[in-house]
């Protein structure tokens, strides 16, 4: 059984994000980039669904330009057994990503898409649902619990209300949420190792779709900022000005 | 003029408290609004919807495969609504909406929209990317439809005191049997939820141990709040997972959020940047928390919190 697991490259978690002062985006050159954290989850519960034996082969998949082509190498890294790269340059919005990701799913003959609940740049928090949808396919999204049993996915969910279980029937969709595993470590030699695995590069035209309906972005500006505030010396203080507010 | 669908949330005959707020943003677009509430039985959220002030019709869609609330199953539901006429879907940004609207979204083929935070026109929204750490000013196409869920956060419920009719109605939708609901386990958690609490106390990694939390835990209960921590708390393995608040795990936005031994990580204030009022507690002067709370006590943690917790 194959499993499809797609991996965005996104702004390192740990940078600082900047604004650029003319309101057309953030400032992304020279910045750290790094697999979106969410991903590093959906590929890590791929590689263990291999480890138990419950699946045969892991595809990545990514979208975006060359450069993505490292965050494919980090996948490959974790475990993937082959990629494939949707090369554009443009931006993607999740409608056309999905478009895109669903042909190469349905290509791939996979029987199970495990994704990120988001991506940490966009916070769109829509693919997993939207392929999907698109593809007429059970989805168990925010998943903290995934156990694969004849031709069925047994998916633990977080959400508001607690934790709730849905049974799928394969084909599903799954997208991962923090608390689904802990990503491992990549290790030297599964490095050196992924730089030999194949990537296959492929166009939205040879996919066969048109890219989707999307959102203009007006503009981006920086949220208001928070200002400093008072130091106080003792925990008397602390409480007379908290008090002072009306917040104790 | 704009005709506005919102897809109520509900569970156990109640109305979600976010169904208001998404009644807000509807407001703030303009247009006729209506709520659709979909159930095996919706109960009380029905009435509950109607009073909402600016709704004019809630519609029930009761069948017994509404019995829970998936998306597989509801959104063929909604589509089929939607093709009254609709030009806006909302949904509200709870865990339920997001998995929703996508669904329909996808659908429709319409691009969806993610949390909403400010409606500048029909077409024309705020909506916060990089977790909060810079806002987006997007143009929505107006076909097929307009479709978005609300962060809750951002909006003031509208008052309850309105008087919508409400209609039964059935949709013709042919609904999958390939997802299935298993069980809900509500959270039995005594303290508040760490999402919605009105008041945090997170820690950090200075907190040093597992045990060391129960200083946390004190505090928290002595003023009744939710309990949280930052990422390096749950990486040194001191608290699970899901506590962590930060970019990576929950953002939240209290009324009181207390930072106690946390030194401020860009991924940590991206979680807590909607709090109202930031206290910081940290023996590190130059902690970069401090630049942001809005009340700082440099101080031994060990000394300052039980102490504290003993005060109020």
């Amino acid at each position: 059984m194959k499993v499809l697991v797609s991996v965005k490259r996104v702004v390192d978690y740990n940078v600082r994000i900047q604004v650029k002062p003319d309101g057309s985006g953030v400032v992304t050159d020279g910045v750290k980039f790094s697999m979106n954290p969410f991903d590093e989850i959906a590929m890590e519960e791929a590689v263990r669904l291999k480890e138990k034996g419950k699946v045969t082969e892991i595809i990545a998949v990514t979208i975006g330009g060359a450069k993505c082509e490292e965050t494919l190498r980090t996948a490959l890294a974790f475990g993937a057994d082959r990629a494939v790269h949707v090369k554009e340059e443009s931006e993607v919005q999740p409608l056309s990503a999905a478009r895109a990701l669903a042909a190469v799913f349905k290509k791939e003959g996979a029987q199970l898409f495990v994704l990120g609940k988001q991506a940490i740049d966009d916070d769109a928090n829509q693919t997993a649902q939207l392929v999907a949808g698109l593809l007429d396919l059970p989805q168990a999204t925010f998943a903290s619990k995934v156990e694969l049993e004849g031709g069925k996915a047994t998916v633990t969910r977080e959400i508001d209300a607690g934790l709730e279980t849905l049974e799928v029937d394969l084909p599903a969709i799954i997208s991962a949420d923090l608390r689904l595993n802990e990503p491992r470590y990549l290790k030297l030699p599964d490095i050196m190792k992924a730089k030999k695995k194949p990537i296959e590069t492929v166009s939205f035209a040879d996919l066969g779709i048109a890219a989707g309906a999307a959102l203009k972005t007006v503009k981006t500006v920086a949220p208001p900022k928070r200002s400093k505030g008072v130091v106080v010396k003792t925990v008397d203080e602390l409480i007379s000005a908290l008090k002072g507010k009306g917040l104790v | 003029m704009s005709k506005i669908l919102v897809i109520g949330e509900h569970a156990d005959g109640k109305l979600n408290g976010g169904v208001a707020k998404v009644v807000a943003a509807a407001k703030a677009i303009g247009g006729e609004i209506s709520v659709a509430l979909f159930g095996a039985h919706v109960g009380g959220a029905a009435e509950q919807a109607a009073k909402l002030d600016g709704v004019t019709k809630v519609l029930k869609i009761e069948r017994a495969e509404n019995a829970h609330p998936l998306a597989a199953t509801f959104a063929p539901q909604v589509v089929e609504l939607a093709k009254g006429g609709y030009t806006h879907l909302l949904f509200p940004g709870t865990t339920f909406g997001k998995d929703l609207a996508p669904r329909v979204a996808a659908k429709l083929g319409a691009q969806q929209i993610s949390d909403v935070m400010a409606v500048h026109g029909p077409t024309s929204f705020d909506r916060p990317i990089y977790a909060g750490n810079a806002i987006q000013t997007i143009e929505a196409p107006a076909a097929p439809a307009v479709v978005a869920t609300v962060r809750l956060a951002s909006f003031t419920a509208v008052a309850a005191t309105g008087s919508a009719a409400i209609e039964a109605t059935t949709v013709n939708a042919t609904l999958p049997t390939h997802t299935r609901f298993v069980k809900l386990e509500a959270q039995k958690n005594e303290r508040p939820d760490l999402q919605s609490a009105s008041r945090v106390v997170s820690g950090g990694r200075a907190l040093g141990s597992s045990e060391n939390f129960s200083v946390i835990y004190k505090f928290a209960d002595k003023i009744g709040a939710a309990v949280g921590a930052s990422r390096a708390a749950v990486d040194s393995g001191y608290v699970p997972n899901d506590m962590q608040v930060g970019q990576t795990g929950k953002i939240i936005a209290p009324e009181l959020y207390f930072a106690i031994g946390i030194s401020g990580a860009i991924q940590h204030l991206a979680g807590i940047k909607d709090a109202r009022t930031i206290v910081a507690i940290n023996k590190d002067p130059e902690a970069p928390i401090f630049e942001v709370a809005d009340f700082g006590l440099v101080g031994d943690l060990f000394q300052v919190v039980p102490e504290l917790t003993g005060k109020l």
